[in-house]
């Protein structure tokens, strides 16, 4: 079957602004270096990667809220790289964005139902569906209708959180692009929206993109689980398969660091040396040869190229992740 | 647990915030204590009063409609609710410095990173301008920020998320704080980065003997650092004891409900256990327990009255009826309510 979206070799690089008098060329963060992947209609497929990564640079540029760099992006079939105008406008219903900054996403000046029923007005849906849906929707993320004639400033942050998903979800879009969705939700809230999000997905086909660095989180609720690394994927595949027999150096680490809720446990990690090189300069070869535990001569003048590892088509890219042929 | 030696200690702390369509009790009767160099967590659903409590403790409250309208507030003794804003003004950011929640809020979004951090820190400190701009990079170093020399110059939305929270952190660091209140400051960073600055906030409270109030959703960060934990319900403290016994003997059907919910790294796909409900209209509580309408165990009891916090171990507070009269009655209880948690 057709994916819903294809990503190809999809850069974003951004000017650094500001830099001192001397440096004369220019220098480019490059915030999103040459990712590819696609995602099945109705999947969650989960990117995960430690902050500044480029994560959320890569979620707007599909959205082209970011004009991309390069790359090619490929929705249902259609190649949208140089949709413009109203093209763009009637897509941007279909793919929705729920933002991880819920204070800076909200227009402080309207109250709650106006925030929800905007993106409604916008696409000129009738004044009873909008309504319709506006109870059922603030319903759903755990808001009251006493909430309606509030203002954001009035709501605390996780509050906040649960409007902007509501939001989204207003114009019943087919791909979400949840930017870090959970992240300041309190976990009993957190269930709510995670379980909410499943269940929409079943009920209206949703297919989601799911950018968090919660790795339980990610792992609840992904079908299959991109690893990010200072702008390039490391590492794709079932989400289960990614979680048990992780082939990347880096996934390994990441895995291995997540906190436990549990105060007498004995924490067994990996943890990273040195810091994470600037997206400005990335170390030439591999990426993460900087840090890796396992690098060798080769890592440092040859880039790995992403290969499958195992029969089921996880796919990693290091020199020494074992190649599997199918 | 109130202490002569406590740094801070908030008295019967009351913020109302009085809006159009009634009397929003965000914060009602919260008493805690922290010691200099102790971590005190708090944590609880959104809405609960978390944030409030901590902009009361600052003078950060929004009058009109916010009004703290009792309680006391004292800091190396004093009470900081008699204090003039100019005062205010300036024990912020030296003496008592705060994370915000929502970095871009706080951070000024026409200023460089630079330019913010360098005037705070000669606000506050005796330095050079030479010398706070060292400062600055040095802290973003610290905080994780990649080539900071650079990337210093950036405007605030030209950071990532993560990168932004990082940067408030090492505002709030800048001037060696006595007291840090930290609200959600790790939400937005990975668990390596979030690891590195639990770090560096431990580092600062062994040198400098800073204590730390944490807010926070994640236990996973409570089991980490914090030494003793409020758990906060509809405005309220519904359990506060030192970390270890919440984890190991947590009391609350609320602190109970919390630890259920929590995913876990080893299951997958199951529907997440959240508590059922909606969080309380805090301008209209219930008579009774305000967490009743909610509560497994909740009895007839529980909708005529409002339990309060009780002692139900040595440094053990729970307010619930299931635990009143504690120490006779404990254990059973505290069977019937893990038993019949896992069915
Ligand atoms: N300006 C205001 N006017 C009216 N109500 C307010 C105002 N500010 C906050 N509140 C209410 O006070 C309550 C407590 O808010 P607070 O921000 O302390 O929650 P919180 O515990 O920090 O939640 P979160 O985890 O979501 O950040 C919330 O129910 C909120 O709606
Ligand atoms: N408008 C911009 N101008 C310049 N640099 C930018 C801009 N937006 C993002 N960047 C840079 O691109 C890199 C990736 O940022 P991005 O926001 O995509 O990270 P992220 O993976 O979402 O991180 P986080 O988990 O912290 O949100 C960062 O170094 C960031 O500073
Ligand atoms: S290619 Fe080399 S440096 Fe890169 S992850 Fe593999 S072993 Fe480590
Ligand atoms: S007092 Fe009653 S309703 Fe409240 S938490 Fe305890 S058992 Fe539940
Ligand atoms: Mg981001
Ligand atoms: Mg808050």
């Amino acid at each position: 079957m057709r994916p819903l979206l294809e990503v190809k070799n999809l850069k974003k690089h951004f000017p650094i602004k500001g830099t001192s008098l001397f440096s004369r060329n220019k220098e480019m963060v490059k915030a999103v270096d040459g990712i590819s992947f696609s995602i099945k209609h109705g999947e969650t497929l989960g990117l995960v990667g430690e902050s500044g990564c480029g994560k959320s640079t890569a979620g707007r540029s599909i959205l082209k809220l970011t004009e991309p760099t390069e790359g090619q992006l490929i929705y249902k079939g259609e190649d949208i790289t140089t949709f413009r105008g109203e093209r763009m406008r009637k897509l941007r219903k279909e793919m929705q964005l729920i933002f991880q900054d819920p204070y800076a996403s909200l227009n402080p000046r309207k109250t709650i139902e106006q925030i929800i029923t905007e993106p409604m007005k916008i696409f000129e849906i009738e004044k009873a569906t909008r309504t319709e849906k506006l109870n059922r929707l603030l319903d759903v993320v755990g808001l009251s209708s006493y909430h309606k004639s509030r203002y954001p400033h009035e709501f605390s942050g996780g509050q906040r959180q649960r409007i902007g998903i509501a939001r989204s979800l207003a114009l019943n879009p087919e791909l979400v692009i949840c930017d870090e969705p959970v992240s300041a939700l309190d976990v009993s809230i957190q269930a709510q929206v995670i379980n909410l999000l499943e269940e929409l997905q079943e009920e209206f086909k949703l297919t989601y993109l799911f950018i968090a660095h919660d790795l339980s989180v990610i792992h609840h609720i992904s079908d299959r689980v991109a690893v990010m690394y200072l702008g390039e994927l490391v590492e794709i595949g079932d989400a289960v398969e990614v979680y048990e027999s992780p082939k990347h150096p880096y996934t390994q680490a990441l895995l291995s660091a997540v906190p436990k809720a549990n105060p007498h446990q004995e924490k067994e990690r990996i943890i990273l040396k040195g810091d994470l090189p600037s997206p400005a300069n990335p170390p030439k070869g591999c990426k993460f040869h900087t840090r890796c535990p396992f690098a060798e001569a080769i890592c440092r003048s040859e880039k790995p190229n992403m290969k499958q590892v195992s029969l089921s088509g996880q796919m990693a890219a290091c020199h020494f992740a074992k190649e599997v042929m199918n | 647990m109130q202490n002569d030696s406590s740094l801070l200690e908030v008295r019967n702390l009351h913020t109302h915030f009085f809006t159009k369509s009634g009397v929003v009790k965000a914060v009602d009767g919260v008493d805690f204590s922290v010691k200099p160099g102790e971590t005190l967590g708090i944590v609880g659903e959104s809405g609960s009063g978390k944030s409030i409590t901590a902009l009361s403790i600052l003078g950060l409250i929004p009058s009109p409609p916010g009004r703290i309208v009792d309680g006391e507030v004292l800091f190396k003794g004093d009470n900081l609710l008699k204090k003039s804003p100019k005062e205010m003004r300036s024990i912020r950011g030296k003496e008592i410095a705060m994370v915000f929640q929502d970095p871009m809020t706080s951070l000024n979004p026409v200023l460089t990173v630079e330019k913010q951090m360098v005037e705070t820190i000669l606000t506050h400190e005796k330095l050079t301008r030479k010398q706070a701009f060292a400062r600055a990079l040095e802290l973003l170093d610290l905080v994780g920020i990649p080539d900071a020399k650079n990337r210093i110059h950036n405007y605030p939305h030209e950071f990532s998320g993560g990168m932004r929270q990082r940067v408030m952190i090492a505002i709030a660091l800048s001037c060696n704080p006595s007291l840090l209140i930290a609200d959600e400051p790790t939400t937005a960073l990975d668990v390596t980065i979030q690891a590195q600055i639990l770090e560096l906030f431990k580092k600062m409270q062994k040198e400098l003997d800073m204590a730390i109030v944490m807010i926070t959703h994640d236990l996973g960060v409570v089991a980490e650092v914090c030494d003793r934990v409020m758990v906060m319900y509809a405005g309220k403290p519904a359990e506060y004891t030192e970390t270890t016994k919440l984890f190991d003997n947590g009391k609350h059907p609320y602190t109970l409900g919390l630890m259920h919910s929590i995913p876990k790294i080893t299951e997958k796909r199951q529907k997440l256990e959240a508590i059922t409900g909606m969080p309380p209209d805090l301008r209209s509580l219930p008579i009774g327990c305000s967490f009743a309408p909610r509560c497994k165990y909740a009895m007839e009891s529980c909708l005529e009255s409002d339990p309060l916090l009780k002692n139900v171990a040595d440094g053990h507070a729970v307010r619930c009826f299931l635990h009143d009269d504690a120490f006779s009655k404990e254990e059973s209880f505290n069977e019937t309510i893990i038993g019949s948690e896992k069915s």
